[in-house]
């Protein structure tokens, strides 16, 4: 390489910095998580278990978690079938206006959250007369989630090339038997993926929650913001978070796992 | 043509085989839903919000009249409350993009031409990480760190809740959009090619300037795409570390909910909406969309 070791040794610190910069206030949550003080004084007069006891007897931390799973498997089962078809249709297709449809499937995530909510919202109460609630929170959530199925899908698509669809056909097999056992087994890592990420994206959700799931439901990021200014919540809160930081390395691990499969898959063709 | 010849097993091999002859109907059954679903509910909502921002509410109930006019656009614009923070607005998300893509192109330097492939490895996990945290959390995990008496006043740097901390929280939160697909372009950058660029006698900074930055700006625009859409409609992390100050989302959010003034949130949330087109529109000539 060109750079000069005072370059790299620049960009090495620099790189430190930021990383620290990251992990510092995500440290500071689960450090206060233990801390003694209702008001995490700092330094933290002394360490605690206790809040971490009380978030698990909390009743409503309990709830929101269980609709917030619900939302989320909703909604990804749903971007999971929309996203493979668009990405089965954009890969192996050419027809007019396939560059419009790739844009509108990014246009929910590339619009402000806020837009989307309000959009959706108005759509359900003026547009169709329904009540927000866990059918229209469950439709929007499945509208953003779509292009991350889409992406992981149609990247795949394009590496794996038409070759083993064709020989399946040669041999007799018709578009959904094809489907099933040579393209679907193919596809299933970078489903998993996309899935995984649909997952996450909509279970941390909040600004296209708060407009489109009305009054009666709450989700854990609802929660969280619900509690976040009541100064007798805070430390249960904190526990929330801190064991959302936590939890975070699970999908990573699971996604360091399927990026393992990518390459088994890219070795097998 | 080939009912003569029924294929084996079936109605569902008969619809496969007619599938499988009409490539045009295979594309309109597998596009058909989710264009449905994005095409019509989606782009029909965006609309309908459009339209609805044509319209007023009564003055009692809140209730929608449905008489066209440009009166909430006519406030928008005449307003000087709305202006400020229509301005305040984008010049945070324009700071954020900034800050995020002055301290993501080092990272991704360092990752993808400096680090040995295990610690690249390593470091691109880590950047990923905070990826998964939740966004809520991050926000509450800033407002202890400029808590009065929190971390960072007790060595007293910490700026108070307020529009400076709304930017570092905002940028914080974004930093990975940016540095995720500056890192992907350079690694695509082929290390010799930065090579030849010394060896025909280019200092480093012709090298970035010449070999570097042509992968590396539809890379940081793709970033950008992100960094500024998320900030024009973000409400919470103001809310949370901001104080008292308001963008553009609060007020959808108080028009919507708070003031049952629908038509208003909805041509509040046009301005967003042009700010993105015109954004996008722009930056479609860099290429930068395919890389998303």
């Amino acid at each position: 390489m060109t750079f000069s070791p005072a370059t790299r040794a620049l960009l090495r610190a620099f790189t430190g910095l930021v990383l620290l910069f990251v992990y510092a206030p995500l440290a500071l949550v689960v450090l206060n998580s233990f801390n003694t003080s209702r008001t995490f004084e700092w330094p933290p007069p002394g360490f605690t278990t206790r809040w971490w006891s009380a978030a698990v007897e909390s009743d409503g931390a309990r709830n929101a978690i269980v609709v917030s799973l619900e939302v989320a498997v909703m909604a990804t089962v749903i971007a999971l079938v929309l996203g493979t078809m668009a990405a089965l249709a954009l890969q192996r297709f050419r027809f007019f206006g396939r560059d419009t449809v790739s844009l509108l499937i990014i246009l929910p995530i590339a619009l402000p959250g806020v837009v989307t909510g309000i959009a959706l919202a108005n759509a359900f109460l003026t547009m169709f007369g329904i009540q927000l609630g866990m059918l229209t929170l469950v439709v929007s959530h499945a509208t953003f989630c779509i292009v991350t199925v889409f992406n992981n899908a149609i990247a795949r698509l394009r590496r794996l090339g038409g070759n083993l669809e064709e020989a399946s056909m040669d041999l007799g097999a018709g578009t959904f038997r094809t489907f099933w056992s040579i393209t679907l087994p193919m596809m299933r890592s970078a489903l998993l993926a996309g899935a995984l990420l649909s997952f996450a994206l909509s279970f941390d959700e909040i600004i296209v929650t708060t407009f489109t799931a009305g009054q009666g439901i709450q989700t854990l990021p609802i929660w969280i913001y619900q509690n976040l200014f009541r100064p007798n919540q805070a430390p249960v809160v904190n526990v929330v978070a801190a064991a959302l930081i936590v939890l975070s390395v699970v999908p990573i691990w699971i996604s360091q796992k399927l990026a393992g499969t990518d390459e088994s898959v890219a070795a097998a063709r | 043509m080939a009912q003569q010849h029924p294929p084996p097993g079936g109605g569902a091999a008969l619809r496969s085989g007619v599938l499988h002859r009409h490539p045009r109907l295979r594309l309109g059954l597998l596009l058909g839903p989710p264009m449905l679903w994005l095409g019509v509910l989606y782009l029909g909502s965006l609309a309908a919000l459009f339209i609805t921002s044509l319209w007023s509410v009564d003055a009692f109930g809140g209730n929608i009249e449905r008489i066209w006019n440009l009166d909430n656009y006519r406030d928008l614009f005449t307003l000087d409350v709305y202006r400020t923070i229509t301005v305040r607005t984008l010049l945070i998300a324009a700071s954020v993009t900034v800050i995020d893509a002055v301290l993501a192109f080092p990272v991704a330097l360092y990752m993808a031409k400096v680090a040995s492939p295990r610690l690249q490895r390593i470091l691109v996990i880590a950047v990923l990480t905070p990826l998964w945290a939740s966004y809520l959390v991050k926000a509450y995990a800033w407002r202890g760190m400029f808590a009065s008496g929190g971390p960072l006043d007790s060595v007293g740097i910490s700026p108070g809740y307020g529009l400076a901390a709304t930017v570092l929280t905002l940028s914080y939160l974004w930093l990975p959009y940016m540095i995720l697909p500056m890192y992907a372009g350079l690694e695509r950058l082929p290390s010799s090619l930065i090579e030849a660029s010394a060896d025909l006698g280019a200092g480093t900074a012709t090298t970035m300037r010449r070999v570097v930055l042509p992968v590396l700006f539809p890379a940081a625009v793709a970033g950008s795409i992100f960094t500024f859409s998320l900030t024009l409609g973000d409400y919470i992390a103001v809310k949370i570390v901001g104080g008292a100050n308001q963008m553009l989302g609060n007020v959808v959010y108080d028009s919507f909910l708070t003031g049952n003034n629908l038509p208003f949130a909805a041509a509040v949330a046009t301005i967003p909406v042009a700010a993105m087109l015109v954004y996008l529109a722009a930056v479609r000539r860099t290429g930068a969309l395919d890389s998303l």
